[in-house]
């Protein structure tokens, strides 16, 4: 490796790594939302029937055959499917989605519509989840064996709850027995407690587990021996050295955790009839409305991608050794 | 400061309800003065060590009739007391910096943290302290290193770093646990001297170690540890020069610098193989001019992350002549490792080949070579690594001799009992994995399988410097006798120039990928050509004349 | 990362902490799962012995009872029993989850073992493939399949399976690799095995045996996603004694019968925990066996 020039030769190479990592990183995920469009725009090819029989309402519709050929030229399904592939993604390039069949609106307007409600809900549910993990992580390794047992069953069970069932539970709990909250998400604060708790659970059985494991593991490593000699107090321990290693695991999970509590809206905002994107999904598959299933996905995706990329630089943030690279 | 930094009078410590790890243990340190505690892993010298920081562990037991911090006793003592004499008082250094200081933290951060909770210095002054102290344990460009994480620094820098911390407080005693175990050996020799820098400035210090010659260069006195006791103290030149214990006896029997070939480094149940006898049998060595294996002009490069190449290994040459060793030494990264790869035909060289008794080898394809595997053995560092973790010892040897396990005969049973026999290991080790066995046992082990082939070469890739002294010194014996009995030749792989030179007939220096000096083992050990030789023997750990 | 590679993760760490150890022997959660797990079994495979009663047989006059002497886990609209509606029901879901894992994991072998035996193209080629699969998160992917092929049991199972196949994938992938490069191999060739005597006495052997953890878990959680799916209407339909679609039929009176929800779910749960553990002890006593 050359040596630096100076003191400025190192900055602009610096900025030119971060730079071409950048450029990399937007290339991989140009490529998979490529990747993505052509995946889904085949899958739908293979639906058996008349795609325009589709818009008019499936085959139970009995539409004229007029009717069918108008439908055929306006959303281009009279045309050679490459035809169709290329024109999609044009359109895709421009950000256009198509139309709904059954909504009969454009896709990108509504799906951007839901997608502020959906994110807020995530959002909320991995904050709440990262305090439950990191308070139960905390508390079980220094109680004892006991509190270590205890918490660790806690977060096995926890990350095992379906959803749909806690989602009942506490709706039989805070809105039937005790009345303190709304089964229904409405538009206030109250409305989001349980929505969020839904989510926020199972996650934190999750990252309190992989938090446990790992500050155990720090603790026990010579370095925090060496601070402890140094005569660094239980609690500089774990805020200067332990908890930094062990949020790590947790932060390079959080990628994944805010994936699959996207997935985990589509139940969530069914059961508390909550606007948001999961429901226009489930509604979609439902009634198999397949310009809308295709835009939630690709917005889905886009998210996905950009919830990794931030989960990257959140880790190059907390682990100094990965901005070496 | 009082006269004695620190007493310990009848120091013990129980786990739980087992046996005490400790027991009685007592000693004095006064200020300047260096005290090694020598031992076996498991003889308790590194509980002895974190119990005199309170660091024993949550459910350890100590107790004592005195243990004196400075004079002041620290007996009993909170563990809000304990903080604030740790660091300030007492100062400790442990082995492989890597893990040992915070690989998140820049080690200016680290190195501070002493001044941050032991002084009134404000941040400039915290700073510029740190800076001193960099600079103080010999490290170059202090405001360049305080931003630097450990992971961007070398072994030594490392270690140098970690002591900077230790003694940031000026701490009256310095604990140091094996502060130099897995360095290079020149690396390791200024660290001592950096120690014995300390000391002369007057800081008590503990040095823990499993090395005897190691502690030598700078100790004034060692203690002996054996089982939880000292079993021997005295001056350094007393101890070592005249061991009245049996323990200690064999530890400066287990150094194999400067004993010739062939003295027994080990005890064993036949008296006539007491250590320091040399075996009528072995000398002379039945050494023939036959060369069995050959590396010809060998040159091998690696691909750098940032795409360029590396010669690791460049243009290395050298014979292997029947029944004979052929020590190969170089530090970390001087390629001996890859050579080792090339010798088995793991890697393929860019340039030259090796030969095995005048075959192609390298060159051959792999369906020739396959026939001539069964001639050349591996013996590995990392034994463990080396073993299928799903087999056990008899299944591992099984398969080695080139039999199936399923259906294991009566007399495949006597062959491995025998093999084992070989080894030194008792039947009864047939059914064990080798996660269960100790490390001297895996080698033992590794050594069997090597055996069991028949070959006439083996090539020995760093075999002993993951284990401690004594077991080095029965692993180095059985080498010995096995090369012997079956007439092998060896490659022996280290990166330790004492055991190379104890164990070879003829030596090659290896530096960057190139061998620097060669020649025969007495000669290059007598009188080194080379100017890198000459600094690798001179820092060589060896028992004072 | 997929919520499969999370799980086995979890898993590999807790059998490597502290905690764990050759030394600790058969703890409670251990034999409690282990009890639960027969239990399962023997429900699915013989239901009338622990539920005697048909789990269709509707009583109108015993409707909505809350959990009694009669009816442990009370009765639901029309009177049918509910305990024996979960037991019966626990067919449903074992298959389900079954059939699910085994299509994931036989896809996820077959890629994995491509792109980890395979030159770097292969790989590359996979891995991008696989890329692509997960920014479908979850269930979506399980959604893209239903919307296309339509909902039912069959469809969702098949779903299931292949949205776990992705995670399956990378894992063997890794583990290929992993045991590929490891200095016991290179130690076989030193002894002169070829290649189809390392290939099928190391490689494969190591490879595999993890397998068994990863199925355990995996089982988990499909029976959970396909009780999703059910719920949502998109598997199993009511009347059928499928856990997800009691579920589901009890979402109309949750204000009123709280059990016809809780008490399928609780088994979801319960289920979904006993694969954890089973899981977890499986990885723990091959590591230290």
């Amino acid at each position: 490796m050359a040596e630096p020039v100076g003191p400025r030769g190192a900055t602009l190479r610096v900025v030119l790594r971060v730079l071409g990592r950048l450029a990399a990183r937007l290339g991989g995920a140009v490529f998979v939302l490529w990747a993505v469009a052509s995946v889904t725009f085949f899958a739908v090819r293979l639906i058996p029937g008349d795609p325009a029989q589709a818009v008019l309402g499936g085959p139970g519709s009995q539409a004229s055959p007029e009717a069918l050929a108008a439908v055929s030229s306006e959303y281009g399904f009279d045309q050679p499917v490459i035809v169709q592939y290329l024109t999609q993604l044009g359109r895709l390039s421009t950000g256009d989605l198509g139309r709904s069949y059954a909504l009969n609106m454009d896709v990108g307007p509504l799906v951007l519509s839901q997608l502020g409600s959906t994110v807020l809900l995530a959002v909320l549910a991995l904050t709440l989840a990262w305090l439950l993990a990191l308070a139960l992580a905390t508390w079980s390794t220094r109680g004892g064996t006991i509190a270590f047992r205890v918490g660790s069953s806690l977060e096995i069970v926890a990350a095992a709850l379906p959803h749909f069932w806690l989602a009942t539970s506490l709706i039989v709990v805070f809105s039937i027995w005790l009345g303190v909250l709304p089964p229904i998400s409405t538009s206030g604060v109250a409305g989001l407690v349980l929505p969020v708790l839904t989510l926020a659970v199972p996650l934190a059985g999750f990252l309190g587990q992989i938090m446990r494991e790992s500050l155990q593991v720090a603790l026990e490593s010579p370095f925090v021996l060496s601070a402890r000699a140094r005569g660094e107090s239980e609690r500089g321990v774990r805020w200067v050295h332990a908890l930094r290693h062990a949020s790590l695991p947790a932060i390079s999970l959080s990628g994944w955790a805010f994936g699959s509590l996207i997935s985990g809206a589509v139940v969530v905002e069914t059961i508390f009839a909550r606007p948001g994107l999961g429901r226009t999904l489930l509604n979609a598959v439902t009634l198999r409305d397949v310009p809308v299933v295709i835009g939630v996905v690709m917005i889905v995706a886009v998210t996905y991608i950009l919830m990794t990329l931030l989960t990257d630089a959140a880790s190059r943030l907390v682990d100094p050794r990965l901005r070496l690279l | 400061m009082s006269e004695v930094a620190l007493t310990v009078r009848n120091l013990r410590v129980v786990f739980g309800a087992a046996e005490p790890v400790v027991h009685g243990v007592s000693f004095d340190i006064a200020p300047g003065e260096c005290l090694a505690i020598v031992g076996e892993s498991g003889s308790g010298k590194s509980v002895t060590a974190r119990s005199l920081l309170g660091l024993a562990g949550a459910n350890a037991h100590v107790t004592a009739d005195r243990l004196e911090l400075g004079g002041r006793s620290v007996l009993g003592l909170t563990d809000r007391a304990w903080r604030a004499r740790r660091g300030k008082d007492v100062g400790l250094v442990l082995q492989d910096a890597l893990v040992s200081l915070d690989p998140l933290r820049p080690i200016g951060r680290e190195i501070a943290d002493s001044l941050r909770l032991h002084t009134t210095l404000g941040a400039a002054a915290r700073v510029r302290r740190v800076l001193e102290l960099i600079e103080a344990v010999g490290l170059p460009d202090p405001e360049l290193q305080v931003r630097k994480l450990s992971g961007q620094l070398s072994g030594g820098e490392r270690q140098r770093a970690l002591i900077a911390a230790a003694i940031a407080v000026e701490a009256p005693l310095l604990i140091a646990d094996e502060p130099t175990t897995a360095l290079d050996v020149t690396v390791q020799a200024q660290i001592l001297g950096l120690l014995e820098q300390i000391a002369l400035a007057g800081t008590a210090i503990l040095l823990i170690s499993h090395d005897l010659a190691v502690v030598s260069r700078i100790a004034h006195r060692v203690a002996v540890m054996h089982d939880g006791r000292l079993v021997e103290t005295g001056g350094t030149a007393q101890v070592l020069g005249s061991p009245r214990q049996e323990q200690t006896r064999r530890m400066v029997a287990a150094i194999p610098t400067d004993k010739p070939r062939g003295t027994r480094l080990s005890l064993t149940a036949r008296p006539a193989d007491a250590p320091g006898t040399t075996c009528a049998l072995s000398t002379p060595f039945p050494r023939e001019s036959t060369v069995v294996l050959e590396a010809i002009g060998l040159s091998k490069s690696f691909r750098r992350p940032d795409g360029s190449r590396q010669l690791a290994v460049d243009d290395v040459s050298f014979a292997l002549h029947r029944g004979s060793t052929l020590g190969i030494v170089g530090e970390s990264g001087s390629g001996k490792t890859t050579t080792a790869r090339l010798l088995l035909a793991l890697l393929a060289p860019e340039h030259g080949e090796v030969q095995v008794r005048g075959q192609p080898w390298s060159a051959a394809g792999e369906k020739t070579r396959r026939g001539l595997r069964a001639s050349v053995g591996a013996i590995y560092q990392d034994a463990l690594g080396s073993f299928d973790p799903r087999w056990n010892v008899a299944e591992i040897l099984t398969d080695a001799l080139g039999l199936r396990h399923e259906r294991r005969a009566p007399q495949t049973t006597a062959r491995l009992t025998t093999l084992l026999d070989e080894v030194g290991l008792a039947a009864s080790a047939l059914p064990r994995r080798p996660l269960e066995l100790s490390g001297g046992q895996r080698q033992r082990v590794g050594i069997a399988r090597a055996l069991a082939a028949r070959p006439e070469i083996l090539i020995c890739d760093e075999p002993v410097s993951s284990l401690d002294v004594s077991v080095q010194a029965q692993v180095l014996d059985l080498l010995d006798d096995v090369q012997r009995e079956h007439a092998l030749s060896l490659v022996f792989i280290s990166h330790d120039l004492g055991v190379v030179a104890h164990v070879s007939d003829q030596i090659a220096v290896m530096r960057a990928g190139r061998i620097v000096e060669s020649g025969p083992a007495r000669r290059v050990f007598a009188a080194p050509q080379h100017p890198y030789t000459a600094q690798l023997l001179a820092a060589v750990p060896r028992l004072p004349a | 990362m997929s919520d499969l590679e999370v799980q086995a993760e979890l898993a590999a760490h807790s059998s490597q902490s502290r905690q764990a150890g050759p030394a600790r022997r058969l703890g409670v959660a251990e034999g409690a799962a282990g009890v639960f797990a027969l239990f399962l079994l023997v429900a699915a495979v013989a239901p009338t012995l622990l539920a005697p009663g048909d789990p269709l047989h509707i009583d109108p006059l015993s409707a909505f009872q809350s959990p009694n002497f009669a009816h442990g886990f009370g009765t639901d609209e029309s009177g049918r029993d509910i305990y024996t509606r979960v037991v019966h029901g626990t067919q449903y879901s074992l298959v389900i989850g079954a059939t699910a894992t085994v299509i994931g994991l036989g896809l996820g072998i077959v890629l994995g073992t491509l792109a980890g035996m395979l030159g770097r193209v292969v790989d590359f080629t996979v891995n991008r493939f696989l890329e692509v699969l997960f920014a479908f998160p979850g269930l979506l992917l399980a959604l893209l399949f239903i919307v296309i092929f339509g909902p039912g049991v069959a469809t969702a199972t098949i779903a299931v399976g292949l949205s776990t196949a992705p995670g399956y994938a990378r894992i063997i992938r890794a583990q290929l690799r992993t045991v590929r490069s490891a200095a016991f191999v290179e130690a076989a060739t030193v002894l002169g095995r070829t290649r189809w005597q390392v290939l099928l006495r190391h490689i494969l052997p190591n490879t595999l045996a993890p397998l068994f953890v990863l199925a355990t878990l995996g089982i988990g959680q499909a029976i959970v996603w396909a009780a999703t799916l059910s719920y949502l209407g998109l598997g199993a339909e009511p009347p059928t004694a499928e856990w997800g679609a009691m579920l589901s039929a009890g979402r109309t009176y949750i204000t009123s019968a709280w059990w016809m929800s809780f008490f399928p779910g609780l088994f979801i749960v319960l289920t979904a925990v006993t694969a954890t553990v089973l899981g977890r002890s499986i990885d723990r006593r091959m590591r230290h066996a």
